[in-house]
């Protein structure tokens, strides 16, 4: 195993092009998602890394006029001490207090989050909510992907092998409407069940589902009902939207079943009291 | 392997190192200090709770080598008389846990303007506690912040 920690950006992106084809470093940020059972993991103690954490001008949180600018290496910490985040974008703040714990929330970052690729993140659903977009760079280019463009399957994304996420921007916008809710068997220290997180501005409705397909999951279905359609009376009433959206299974922290039925619960709750207030005359 | 530099408890500290070595290793099997303690392995119980760069960390999920050129802090550097009001409010039983949570701990007593938006509770989610029930920890933390405030409260 050879860990790369180069100080500069332009030698990190050097490393990353100096690879052959199927054989990638792995690039890490706070290694939260890698170490987990560690030990047992003797196959993967073989392959290179290349450590991020020298690289100081992916640090921290960044404002903009247009713009709120998650650097590589922003930890979730960093996002909950910035007040204005806590303003402008709440979500952010109450879905990072929900991952893991300070032990975790110090090290992890909000762009491991992206590229780790689970479909159960805390992170990615409410960055996908705030339409963000991932800043994906390489010794030949550098280009931007929506966030809900860059999965293309579980744990696979359009981000080539030399390429680095080096930051995640977020459209300054205000939001009449934003929720993140988390389902998970305690309310610390878990993974979620089912998770979801709305927002509505005038971009219009921003719904994304987590653990109930193999990425987190933005809804357009869901989100067209809810712009065109009559306004929810029942869990019951999102049904047929939400089935064309997601495709949650059983596996061993809870059940399609449930996931189906709980989101639906959760989604209602979110939307209804808006919903219900925008059933005014003319619409 | 790897040569690996870093400030412990206030030394600097230099070793060659396995790359594939998480810091917990490093601590308790290159430098013998054993005080920090492995329980899950997976980031859940915090009984491997160190400081870096002054913010809590699972030792088990930190590569050796983002130690470098950090500043880590472990049980070993806690004076004995700190563990004064977690010991007064029956907060350790058989031990585990108690490295990670005094850590934890005094994270919250050295940095009390925490507690203007996170309680205790929440701070302290991180250290899973198998025998206290929780309430003893709790109460020490918040006797230990009212005294380093000077403002009685808790221990009578």
């Amino acid at each position: 195993m050879n860990v790369y920690r180069p100080a500069e950006l332009d030698e990190a992106l050097e490393r990353m092009a100096s690879r052959p084809v199927g054989d990638p470093l792995l690039p890490v940020a706070g290694g939260t998602d890698l170490l987990v059972h560690w030990p047992q993991r003797l196959d993967e103690h073989e392959r290179d890394v290349l450590d991020l954490q020298a690289l100081d001008d992916l640090r921290g949180v960044r404002w903009s006029e247009d713009w709120l600018e998650l650097g590589a290496l922003a930890s979730y910490w960093d996002v909950i001490v910035d007040r204005r985040a806590g303003e402008e974008f709440p979500l952010l703040a109450r879905a990072a207090r929900q991952v893991g714990a300070i032990q975790i929330q110090s090290r992890g970052t909000w762009a491991g989050n992206v590229v780790n690729g689970s479909p159960a993140a805390d992170g990615v659903p409410v960055l996908m909510a705030y339409d963000a977009v991932v800043v994906l760079e390489s010794r030949a280019a550098r280009r931007t992907v929506p966030l809900d463009a860059f999965y293309t399957g579980y744990r696979r994304s359009v981000r080539q092998e030399s390429e680095l996420v080096v930051a995640i921007r977020i459209p300054r916008r205000s939001h009449e409407l934003q929720q993140f809710v988390k389902v998970g068997p305690r309310r610390a220290q878990a993974i979620a069940k089912v998770g979801l997180a709305v927002t509505r501005s005038e971009a219009g409705w921003r719904v994304v589902a987590v653990s109930v397909a193999p990425t987190v999951r933005r809804c357009p279905t869901v989100e067209r009902r809810l712009e065109v359609g009559p306004p929810p009376r029942s869990p019951e009433d999102l049904d047929e939207a939400l089935t064309a959206d997601v495709s949650p299974i059983d596996d061993f922290r809870s059940t399609a079943h449930y996931r189906s039925r709980v989101l639906a619960r959760v989604l209602y709750d979110a939307v209804r009291e808006d919903a219900r207030d925008d059933a005014a005359p003319g619409r | 392997m790897l040569e690996l530099a870093f400030t412990l408890n206030g030394r600097p500290a230099a070793l060659s190192v396995n790359p594939a070595a998480r810091l917990l290793d490093v601590l308790r099997y290159d430098l013998g200090l054993t005080g920090t303690k492995e329980g899950c392995g997976e980031g859940e119980c915090g009984a491997c709770t160190v400081w870096l760069d002054g913010l809590p960390a699972d030792a088990c999920l930190v590569p050796a080598y983002q130690a470098a050129g950090r500043d880590v802090r472990t049980i070993e550097s806690v004076a004995p008389e700190r563990l004064r009001p977690l010991l007064a409010s029956g907060a350790t039983q058989c031990g585990a846990c108690t490295p990670g949570v005094v850590m934890t701990a005094l994270w919250i007593v050295e940095n009390p303007a925490l507690l203007r938006s996170h309680t205790v509770r929440e701070l302290m989610a991180g250290n899973i506690c198998r025998c206290t029930g929780y309430d003893g920890i709790i109460e020490g933390v918040e006797a230990a912040v009212a005294e380093r405030m000077g403002t009685p409260g808790g221990a009578s």
